[in-house]
């Protein structure tokens, strides 16, 4: 038997089959008992949906002396709260899921071979909610794309260009990479939502009401910033003061009935342990902490807003966005201003979608600071440079830092000398010193200036003013 | 300058269009700010490109800068780029037209480097999609179907004395040529930074 099988086909295979309406609450209830027996194995557990639990393999398994050893143990623990289940081991989360369902420690770096083989149709997993994700496995199957390993293998870019953004998520799930954006980032602290409930709730209804509420005011507040949470903290406390958390995963961007169903299915779990007597009293406060978020423009942004309008900075960082995907996350770089003395310094280049935090404080004072303009342009490789007094000698550095004699001309390599018009400095900023020197006209183009650097051996250009 | 010789658009229908830059560089251009989807050649300077980048991305627009490995953005910074509204992407490689396609999608301006490397197709495909997506495209370089070039010439620089003093700024002289409204060769003065 298997999902989205014809009724009548799974009876003729199975004849003694009771049919139960679908219910996520219900799943969700009866899981949470389930969530339970694994945390207290390991921590670390976070639910993926009802009856997918992810804990991180490498901790438990060095711990309980191998991956096999803890699958082991997790079958029985689980056993122990009346319910079979699978574990699986694998790099990645939607990897792992699969594994899951067959039994298997795929071995690391083993994924994509692992995943080739598999049917297409495993990118469409259930309670997701991934809009045009059955289209677009139902389109591949047509253009003749039978296996993961098939879809796999087509260029990147050619699916991002042919399938859009989220072609190519779906893309690197295929290829067994990391199935998260390669934006993914810790969120602002002050993200989390927070409500009380007087009275505190007991009944699943109004636990339904109250995810509501809570899930849409934080799916705003994060699209507001154009964040998509990719892992969510769900905490609660109840009337007797316990407290209780649980950590949901998702493989991809909570769209907002994803953060709704996921409260309501904890909620739902914690009322059911709350119903056998286990809890102290209803849900007196719940608190929403997002762990991970994304950039939204790793989510397709109608799903987020349903606004056809965007913003000059949406547009930009979804066009961003797709380069990264072409040339990899570090290949788009923002700079950041700090402190410094050389120009160098004083810039942090950070990947599109970090936070833009500089290395050092700008503002203290920095002293042997090149004054601004600073160099258009830095030398890319080492360009060494020999710094002529009138009669060719080699100009250096004194002990005082000073230049040992006037300079008046540079020549780079075997060039023939190029006069200096005028010049400006020493700075010091120990071990290096630093001189402004502007040439004379050798084209067109005019005067040229350039920063050199040296360490009392030698000179060599470290910035182009262009 | 007579505007009403180089376009039938009235000075309103335009202003919407452009994105505005230093005033001195107004005299050379055939528009009254750089016109949304059009292509503006740069050869020979980076600090006129960061004139450019300023005067725009301060009034909020976006800008990606392709292929400048070297580029200091703490020089972007002090010329008065809003850096934080700048995308840099040092290393293309291969993808330079693919890389710039995207870019032209979605950002206001597209600088980059290594023009040569782009084929004629390419070019032509490029120069449509700026149009409709009003993007201003400034290739670095060489680029024939450019409305405009821009060209740096004779720089001298002030501030640097015998070892006293520092550099302040350069006067440039900014060249402009280019096809239709804008064929009739120009010059200004410019000083960077400015």
């Amino acid at each position: 038997m298997r999902r989205g099988q014809r009724r009548r086909q799974a009876q003729r295979a199975c004849p003694a089959l009771e049919l139960v309406a679908d219910d996520p609450d219900r799943d969700a209830r009866v899981f949470e008992p389930v969530t339970a027996a694994v945390e207290g194995l390991t921590p670390g557990v976070e639910v993926v949906r009802a009856g997918v639990v992810a804990v991180p393999a490498r901790g438990p398994s060095r711990y309980f002396g191998g991956e096999e050893a803890v699958a082991e143990l997790l079958v029985d623990r689980v056993a122990e709260a009346g319910v079979e289940c699978q574990v699986g081991v694998a790099d990645g989360l939607f990897t792992a899921t699969l594994a899951a369902r067959r039994g298997l420690v795929v071995p690391p770096e083993g994924g994509p071979g692992f995943l080739a083989p598999l049917g297409i149709g495993e990118l469409d997993q259930p309670a997701e909610r991934l809009a045009g994700r059955a289209e677009l496995v139902d389109l591949l199957r047509r253009l003749g794309l039978r296996t993961l390993g098939e879809f796999a293998e087509l260029p990147a870019a050619d699916v991002l260009n042919r399938f859009g953004t989220a072609g190519a998520l779906a893309h690197r799930l295929a290829a067994g990479l990391e199935e998260r954006a390669p934006s993914r980032r810790r969120p602002p602290p002050d993200l989390t939502v927070e409500e009380e409930f007087d009275p505190p709730v007991t009944r699943v209804d109004s636990a339904a009401f109250a995810a509501k509420a809570i899930g849409e005011r934080l799916h705003a507040e994060l699209a507001r910033r154009g964040l998509a949470c990719v892992r969510l903290g769900i905490r609660a406390r109840t009337e007797g003061g316990t407290e209780l958390e649980r950590v949901w995963r998702c493989a991809e961007p909570l769209t907002a009935e994803g953060v709704r169903d996921r409260v309501r299915w904890q909620l739902d779990g914690w009322l059911r342990v709350a119903g056998d007597g286990g809890l102290d009293g209803g849900i007196a406060e719940l608190v929403l902490d997002p762990r991970e978020v994304i950039g939204a423009d790793a989510l397709q942004l109608d799903l987020l807003s349903g606004e056809a309008e965007t913003s000059a900075g949406e547009r930009a960082g979804r066009a961003l966005v797709r380069v990264q995907g072409l040339l990899g996350p570090e290949s788009v770089w923002r700079g950041v201003i700090g402190g410094g003395r050389g120009p160098g310094e004083r810039v942090r280049l950070v990947p599109w979608g970090d936070p833009p935090t500089p290395e050092r404080p700008a503002e203290r004072p920095w002293p042997g600071a090149v004054p601004s303009p600073t160099p258009e342009r830095f030398a890319t490789g080492p360009v060494p440079v020999a710094v002529l007094d009138e009669s060719g000698a080699e100009v250096g550095v004194d002990e005082r830092d000073e230049l040992t004699a006037t300079p008046h001309s540079v020549v780079a390599g075997k060039g023939s000398p190029r006069r200096i018009l005028g010049w400006a400095g020493p700075w010091t900023a120990a071990p290096l010193v630093r001189l402004q020197v502007v040439l004379e006209p050798n084209s067109e183009m005019g005067e040229r200036a350039l920063l050199l650097a040296g360490d009392g051996s030698a000179w060599w250009v470290e910035g182009i003013y262009e | 300058m007579s505007l009403a010789r180089v376009s039938t658009f009235s000075g309103e229908e335009f202003a919407g269009r452009t994105l505005p830059v230093r005033p001195e560089l107004r005299e050379v251009l055939p528009w009254p700010g750089l016109r949304r989807g059009a292509t503006v050649a740069l050869r020979g300077s980076t600090s006129l490109l960061l004139a450019i980048l300023a005067s725009a991305t301060a009034e909020g627009s976006w800008a990606a800068v392709v292929g400048l490995p070297g580029l200091s953005v703490l020089a972007a910074a002090e010329a008065g780029v809003a850096v934080e509204r700048m995308a840099l992407v040092p290393r293309p490689g291969t993808q330079l037209g693919e890389v710039v396609a995207a870019l032209a999608d979605g950002l206001d301006l597209v600088a980059f480097a290594g023009t040569t490397m782009i084929g004629a197709a390419q070019t032509r495909k490029l120069a449509a999609r700026v149009r409709q997506r009003g993007t201003v495209l400034l290739p670095l370089g060489p680029w024939p179907s450019a409305d405009v070039e821009l060209r740096c010439a004779n720089a001298r620089w002030y501030g640097a004395g015998t070892g006293d003093g520092h550099l302040t700024h350069r006067e440039v002289e900014v060249h402009a040529t280019g096809r239709g409204a804008a064929a009739r060769p120009r010059s200004v003065q410019l000083c960077l930074p400015g």
